[in-house]
């Protein structure tokens, strides 16, 4: 395997764990204003993922990073096109990440009800439009011959990736349902789990709409005949067990299942990408490739080498901080949010 | 407007906003490190008391410079597209760099020292917070040698279209880098310094409840603002002396010094004439420039006709001169907040020393507002050294007009213009807002969050 093949799977890894981890971060966002009652429990349920969400979203500026790293074109051409989208996600992750921090400082109810709001407005744009950004990399946008997109911001917004947007919108929310069940006690827990059991079958329709359209508008599909192979069946069957798991109470199944189902999905989507990073629909020729949008066999060398030594790291430490706040949040915890 | 018009001002409202909260992340969490790392040694309550008085300001700062850092990570792939392809195989690894080493380092363990006073042993915490301090001062060494490689590019060549990283070792290396990293690394204890000088005498004018806690906070905060101000102006000193060999045609502008002189006289104050490039009004001193880049009163410092031609020559025909007002100004506004904060806070050492905390109104008043000459300095000192690099954007290798995205249109940017310097217009209310609170506020209000 190639250095170019390696880092485009380095970063097929940085998005699943940013998928996966600011999965649950944004739905348990869009649930917040919904699931929490009292002023108490939305505190609670902001502070489930208090500790873990803004190291959780480094996972995406360190996907951003390495595809500048190692693939500048593709970083280039991507934030470039989509410029506005990717504007709206920026301030979505603003107002979110703030509303952590100035939620609770103040007793003023409007106050704290403003910040519910920019929590729930901030996880639901990027929740919504990364699906978006992916099925458009993958259905191919304008791409001219010099890189450069050419299709402006409606372009963007074709049937297609809107029901992705909307498949990445319902994993996520179903997923961050299942990770409050986790972390809640009583009858908080109770309310995520029904609210897990009436988001799954809606997820369900959404997916096999997604696969679907995405047999015509992609040859994301035809590129492997009938059979898609190991990797799709895998999201789907785990998408499948999440609802037996939710009906039968068992929290930490159905919440793995949704977190595989993230894993095997985003997979399935690079793997559908690969060799190419950006499909050109003007011209298979001017798609951008793991090869022409790289960086220098130097460069990437280096990258590996760092890569290799600070990603096991990472993961340790991060994994020792689940573990260390791994108690339900209930009233009488520590509540700094 | 053109696209690369309405680009570089969302780059630079952006940036210098972001920058507002970096210093005070960088400097205050090794404040509060300090002060936990007494309290574990000493289990004085008292200082645990400081370090969650200051640490709930940390968190408030903390939390804007997150979410202004994320639009940094994205904007030149966004806007700066054609740059991104040009440099990217060089200036994309130190970014990348960046957010593995740092980004993940700072979040993760900041999540476990506000989680963690119950949950974790002492040392434990303690831990965390140095943790959090080293993470945030990495950060801002790696996005420095990415930013002096646009100052100075070394370790590359062209190739493929493109420059192409030859020597990683050679770019974090950079003669540049380590003139740049303790300037901005020591600017960051200054401004904690007197963010925690300016809040201390608030209340130590009050003469509260908290008075004794606050004594203490004036006590470190005197004495960490005097070695900030003194390293950052000696290393501001080595970096004017390296900018004068590495880019003189910087320094010629931030002296407003049209022509080549020897020995060269340093402007105190000057009216010029941009356009035909003379002075209308200047009181120079003779021989100081030479001096303060040389060390003694002779040697030559170029002037900007001189580069002009020399740059000419080497680059073909063009316009080398960057914006000499905006760099005259900015360097000097940098400059005299820096001097005014070596004062104040050798005046602060006096009193520690006599003992004497007690202000008069006057004094009182002064010490609080000083709180604001550090964001000052920093905002005129990165305005100056990147508006004073133009019309490069890497300087000598690509102009910012080649770097703007063709993908982008007028109507595009200026939609995120006017959305981002709104939104940062209406968050920074919010954030003065409660960092006023509570700084006011004082420990009880810390402890009543709780």
């Amino acid at each position: 395997m190639d250095l170019n093949t390696l880092w485009f799977i380095l970063i097929t890894v940085l998005f699943i764990g940013y998928f996966f981890l600011e999965g649950f971060d944004y739905g348990v966002g869009i649930l917040h204003p919904f699931l929490g009652k009292t002023d108490e429990e939305r505190r609670i349920l902001m502070n489930t993922i208090g500790t873990f969400w803004d190291g959780n979203e480094v996972w995406l500026l360190t996907a951003g990073g390495a595809t500048f790293a190692a693939f500048p074109n593709w970083y280039a051409t991507l934030f470039s096109g989509f410029y506005l989208p990717l504007f709206l996600i920026l301030l979505g992750l603003i107002v979110r990440g703030v509303s952590f921090e100035f939620r609770s400082k103040d007793k003023n109810p409007r106050w704290r009800h403003l910040w519910d709001w920019m929590l729930f407005i901030g996880s639901f744009i990027p929740a919504l439009l990364w699906g978006v950004a992916l099925s458009n990399m993958i259905r191919g946008v304008p791409i001219d011959e010099h890189m450069t997109y050419v299709g402006g911001f409606f372009n963007l917004l074709n049937p297609y990736a809107l029901v992705g947007g909307l498949a990445s919108l319902t994993i996520f929310t179903l997923h961050g349902a299942l990770f409050l069940t986790l972390k809640t006690t009583n009858d908080l827990q109770n309310r995520a789990r029904a609210i897990a059991q009436k988001l799954w079958p809606v997820t369900v329709i959404i997916f096999v709409i997604y696969i679907f359209l995405s047999y015509l508008q992609t040859d994301m599909f035809t590129k492997t005949g009938v059979n898609p192979g190991t990797v799709p069946f895998l999201a789907a069957i785990t998408l499948l067990a999440t609802g037996w798991f939710v009906k039968k109470h068992h929290d930490g199944w159905a919440f793995t299942m949704t977190g595989l189902t993230i894993i095997f999905a985003t997979i399935t989507l690079f793997m559908g990408l690969y060799p190419r990073v950006l499909v050109s629909s003007l011209n298979p020729e001017w798609s951008l490739t793991v090869y022409n949008a790289s960086s220098s066999p130097y460069t990437l060398k280096v990258m590996t080498i760092i890569a290799l030594i600070f990603v096991p790291i990472v993961l340790v430490y991060q994994g020792w901080t689940y573990y260390v706040f791994r108690q339900r949040i209930t009233k009488e915890s520590e509540l700094e949010y | 407007m053109d696209v690369l018009t309405l680009s570089r001002w969302q780059f630079a409202i952006t940036t210098v906003y972001h920058f507002f909260f970096v210093p005070l992340t960088l400097g205050l969490s090794i404040f509060i490190a300090i002060l936990e790392t007494v309290y574990v040694k000493t289990g004085n309550e008292q200082y645990k008391k400081l370090a969650k008085f200051w640490g709930k300001l940390f968190l408030i700062n903390f939390a804007m410079g997150v979410v202004t850092g994320i639009v940094q990570e994205f904007q030149f792939g966004m806007n700066w597209s054609e740059y991104s392809r040009f440099v990217g195989d060089i200036f994309g690894a130190p970014l990348a760099i960046e957010a593995l080493l740092a980004f993940f380092l700072e979040s993760t363990f900041l999540g476990v020292w506000i989680f963690g006073w119950e949950k974790l042993s002492r040392k434990m915490h303690l831990a965390a917070i140095w943790l959090v301090a080293i993470g945030s001062n990495l950060s801002a060494l790696w996005i420095l040698i990415a930013n002096s490689f646009m100052q100075q590019p070394v370790g590359f060549v062209i190739r493929n279209g493109r420059a192409e990283m030859t020597d990683f070792f050679a770019l974090i290396t950079n003669g540049h880098v380590w003139v740049q990293f303790p300037h901005v690394f020591f600017s960051g204890i200054t401004t904690a310094a007197f963010f925690v000088i300016g809040i201390s005498v608030y209340h130590l004018l009050r003469k509260g409840s908290d008075f004794e806690l606050f004594k203490k906070s004036f006590q470190y905060g005197v004495v960490y603002g005097v070695i900030g101000v003194l390293l950052v102006t000696l290393e501001g000193h080595a970096q004017a002396q390296y900018m004068v060999r590495v880019q003189p045609m910087k320094m010629a502008a931030a002296e407003a010094l049209w022509n080549s002189e020897n020995p060269a006289a340093m402007s105190l104050f000057t009216i010029g004439d941009e356009k035909n490039r003379k002075d209308v009004f200047a009181i120079r001193v003779p021989g100081l420039l030479s001096f303060l880049a040389y060390n003694k009163f002779s040697g030559e410092v170029k002037g900007i006709n001189d580069l002009q031609r020399e740059y000419e020559q080497k680059y073909g025909p063009g316009n080398y001169v960057p914006p000499v007002a905006i760099s005259y100004w900015t360097f000097r506004l940098m400059v005299g907040a820096g001097i005014l904060m070596l004062l104040l806070a050798l005046f602060g050492i006096v009193k520690v020393l006599k003992e004497d905390y007690n202000f008069s109104p006057f004094w009182g008043k002064i010490f609080i507002l000083s709180l604001f000459l550090p964001y000052i300095a920093n905002s005129t000192g990165w305005i100056f050294t990147e508006v004073a690099r133009q019309p490069w954007v890497v300087f000598g290798v690509m102009l910012t007009k080649d770097a703007v995205s063709p993908a982008v249109s007028v109507g595009e940017v200026l939609t995120t213009l006017i959305g981002f310097t709104l939104v940062y217009a209406a968050l920074i209310v919010a954030d003065v807002y409660l960092l006023k609170k509570y700084a006011l506020g004082g420990i009880a209000m810390a402890e009543e969050a709780e």
